[in-house]
């Protein structure tokens, strides 16, 4: 008897556990808490797009993809618990979505051997490839989106911004200070002045902000906030007649959620973004056929086509093809995590490749190389047209100022490397 | 006048201004403080789930879609109607007396007699569990909220202080949020409502009797489960009010649950039972930031001192609570609390 429930048990704890040639993509996501508005589109279109993967083709290379979804809430010691509870499993990647989780879990990860995508946020220093292997942030950080930013007003102000004024409205938090060094060295190279503007999470109120933005008249106000800072921001913004189309948000402050309480006051509110806006392209008809339409979308199928969701997608879709190009070096479909990361340091995206996906100009062509993590950093500008209620992308694509960026991140990383006694690699 | 003065003035009208939406969120804890001893910390979250459910009925979304749609195959998500805003405001007044219901029925009622702290940790509980439910019932996406408030910048104002400037200097007039005077009016509204409610009705002055001392209140015959159920629906009603206020200025989201953090220290200010103590504390906290802010961020500071400080309001609003205890430890209108031990 005892023989028994011993198989009995035995059998059902491997039943329950991952199938051995499955590949684990954990999900560090948050639909509670402050930020679950943000965080519920980028989830469902990163786990949508996985399903896709399975249910269209089976899996990659034929290996079953499976999702674990673990709940932070935003919050960095639940990050860590989620990261610690699901890394057992077979983890090959983890996109945490929060700046302030990454932080904490490049130490973890790396002496763990899991990679980390933390796509356009987290330390932008991990764009070093030399010093940060199991870390990458491509296709752009931070500091390429505060440089596209003020290349885009360069050319808005036809070639010359010297005497001119540009705000940094940011969360007070690391997130927020990530672009103040490039934007200084910035108003170094090009002549403004940078004026500094701290808003405490969660941003519900701003007045101080506003005023003080009301009473100096910068020409420019760049936006680094994330939540309900966005929202509040641009409503402020509209309530003391700011120009919107002179209010520029970082790529975290750039989505539906963020224009829709100031209604057509938003007009014309501009974002940085690394891909393209809307449902107009291919995959869409795809996600209706294999995943909506059979009731197997992550969250109410309610979400698709929204900046967050699309954001969500790219970061499974960028996944995806590491995955496959880890398959191809290693000749195996069963890869491990840290085949995984061979996959993503040897990723090459393409005009064609992204074509072929269903996502043709949707994002940047680039590769990732040994000593470049961070892609190239590309960025365009989107702006809010409230009478259509949508996000159109009004330039083309804008390469960031990798001569004022190059020497900020390699200062950043070696710093990180001398304290954390990282020998930088020889990458060829 | 100098620009600077007008300045001055500007930023102190505003920080009275934003002390008042922060006392309206304050007289919900100051309502159930005074009648039951409980510190409620669902407060804040009562907010979030009155604007969201206001939004949702005025908006037709049908409740808990996800999940019927998830069990049923359905897929429904609005029943197609606009409500009006009177409407909508009344029916949410009605789900937050049924809540009120609920709270007592399932949870104070089995913990009478039991020690506040028992009490304060039964409403962290119910503050989890009403911020799940919320987003169970109406989803977490934020949503758009219009009652039809008047909003944005008052032209008015701003005109008319603009001649209080020399004419030469290029004054650009006061900046003053339309909205945030509602605010104003309503949170005068309300408290005159709630002092006259409890000093001249019936049900008012039960509820100070259950204030002062809830067992001589009982040997009267005054019911104290009726009292709780009055006192949450009040507190209900209260957190509607700053949860349309919040929820036009911010958008209805999941992070509106945290204004409550601005009302602490308004409460130990103020006290945690007198409601224009929470008015008070709300003011002095809001200018007193506000004022802060300005004078700290200012270049004349910067060149004083070299420092560069900012985001002083979170807190130094707690700072300014803590230096009033120091010498007002009950806040400036609360009870004087002597135990004899």
């Amino acid at each position: 008897m005892k023989l028994k429930l011993a198989l009995l048990a035995a059998s059902m704890l491997t039943a329950a556990g991952p199938a051995a040639a499955d590949l684990t993509f954990p999900m560090l996501s948050y639909r509670t808490g402050a930020y679950a508005n943000n965080g519920i589109p980028f989830a469902d279109g990163y786990h949508d797009y996985l399903t896709l993967v399975n249910e269209r083709d089976g899996g990659i290379g034929g290996e079953k993809i499976r999702i674990t979804e673990c709940e932070t809430a935003y919050n960095t010691e639940k990050g860590v618990e989620c990261y610690e509870s699901t890394k057992g499993e077979g983890a090959l990647i983890y996109q945490p979505l929060s700046t302030g989780i990454t932080y904490q879990i490049i130490p973890k990860a790396t002496a763990d051997g899991i990679a980390i995508h933390s796509m356009g946020y987290g330390r932008t220093s991990a764009a070093d490839g030399k010093v940060f292997k199991w870390v990458f942030n491509y296709p752009g950080t931070y500091w390429d989106a505060a440089s596209v930013m003020v290349k885009h007003i360069i050319d808005v102000e036809g070639g010359d911004v010297s005497g001119k004024t540009i705000a940094l409205l940011y969360h007070n938090s690391a997130y927020g200070k990530e672009p103040i060094r490039t934007l200084e060295e910035l108003s170094k190279k090009h002549g403004f002045k940078l004026q500094l503007l701290a808003v405490d999470h969660p941003g519900l109120e701003q007045k101080s902000q506003w005023l003080e933005i009301r009473r100096s008249r910068p020409d420019y106000v760049l936006m680094w906030g994330w939540g309900a800072m966005n929202p509040t921001a641009i409503q402020e913004a509209a309530n003391v007649r700011y120009p919107m189309d002179h209010f520029i948000g970082v790529w975290w402050s750039g989505s539906e959620n963020d224009v829709k309480q100031a209604g057509d006051r938003a007009d014309g509110y501009k974002a940085v973004t690394f891909h393209g806006v809307g449902d107009d392209y291919p995959i869409y008809d795809d996600l209706k056929t294999h995943v909506t339409d059979k009731g197997l979308a992550a969250g109410a199928g309610d979400q698709l086509g929204t900046v967050l969701y699309n954001r969500g997608m790219y970061a499974a879709m960028l996944a995806v093809e590491a995955a496959k190009t880890a398959q191809e070096i290693h000749g195996t479909a069963a890869i491990d995590a840290a085949m995984m990361r061979d996959g993503m340091e040897a990723l090459e995206i393409t005009e064609e490749k992204m074509a072929a996906l269903g996502l043709p100009g949707f994002g940047p062509a680039f590769s990732v190389s040994c000593a470049d993590h961070g892609g190239p950093g590309i960025g365009m500008i989107q702006q809010w047209d409230a009478k259509a209620g949508e996000y159109t992308i009004i330039t083309d694509q804008i390469e960031p100022d990798r001569e004022v960026i190059g020497p900020l991140i390699e200062e950043d990383a070696s710093a990180f490397a001398a304290e954390a006694g990282i020998e930088p690699r020889a990458c060829e | 006048m100098s620009i600077e003065a007008l300045n001055l003035i500007e930023v102190l009208i505003n920080g009275l201004m934003a002390g008042v939406m922060y006392a309206l969120v304050a007289l919900g804890f100051v309502l159930i403080f005074k009648s039951s001893g409980i510190f409620n910390y669902a407060q804040g979250v009562m907010a979030l789930f009155a604007a969201m459910t206001l939004v949702g009925l005025q908006t037709g979304q049908v409740p808990f879609a996800h999940l019927l749609n998830a069990i049923t195959g359905m897929h429904v998500t609005h029943f197609g109607w606009n409500m009006p805003s009177g409407l909508a405001i009344l029916l949410t007044l009605g789900v937050m007396v049924g809540l009120a219901f609920l709270v007592e029925r399932l949870v104070l009622k089995h913990l009478v007699n039991q020690e506040p702290i028992i009490l304060f940790m039964a409403t962290i509980g119910l503050a989890f569990f009403l911020e799940g439910f919320g987003d169970l019932m109406w989803t977490a996406e934020i949503k758009q909220l219009d009652v039809g408030l008047p909003g944005g910048l008052s032209e008015w104002f701003e005109g008319a202080s603009m001649a209080l400037a020399d004419p030469e200097a290029g004054y650009w007039g006061m900046y003053v949020d339309k909205l945030d005077v509602t605010a104003a009016v309503v949170a005068a509204l309300l408290v005159i409502s709630l002092t006259l409610f409890s000093q001249y009705t019936r049900a008012g002055r039960a509820l100070r009797a259950v204030a002062d001392d809830h067992q001589a209140a009982l040997s009267v015959g005054i019911s104290l489960r009726f009292i709780w159920v009055m006192v949450w629906s009040i507190a209900g009603l209260v957190a509607l009010v700053a949860g349309i206020m919040w929820g036009s200025k911010t958008g209805v989201q999941t992070s509106l649950s945290l204004i409550a953090l601005k009302a602490l220290p308004v409460l130990m200010l103020g006290g945690f039972t007198s409601i224009p103590g929470a008015i008070v504390g709300g003011l002095i906290i809001g200018a007193g930031e506000k004022l802060f802010e300005y004078f700290v961020t200012s270049d004349a500071f910067h060149g004083l001192t070299g420092f560069n400080i900012d985001a002083t309001e979170n807190w130094f609003a707690y700072v300014l609570a803590l230096l009033f205890l120091v010498f007002r430890p009950q806040g400036l209108f609360g009870d004087r609390i002597i135990e004899r031990v």
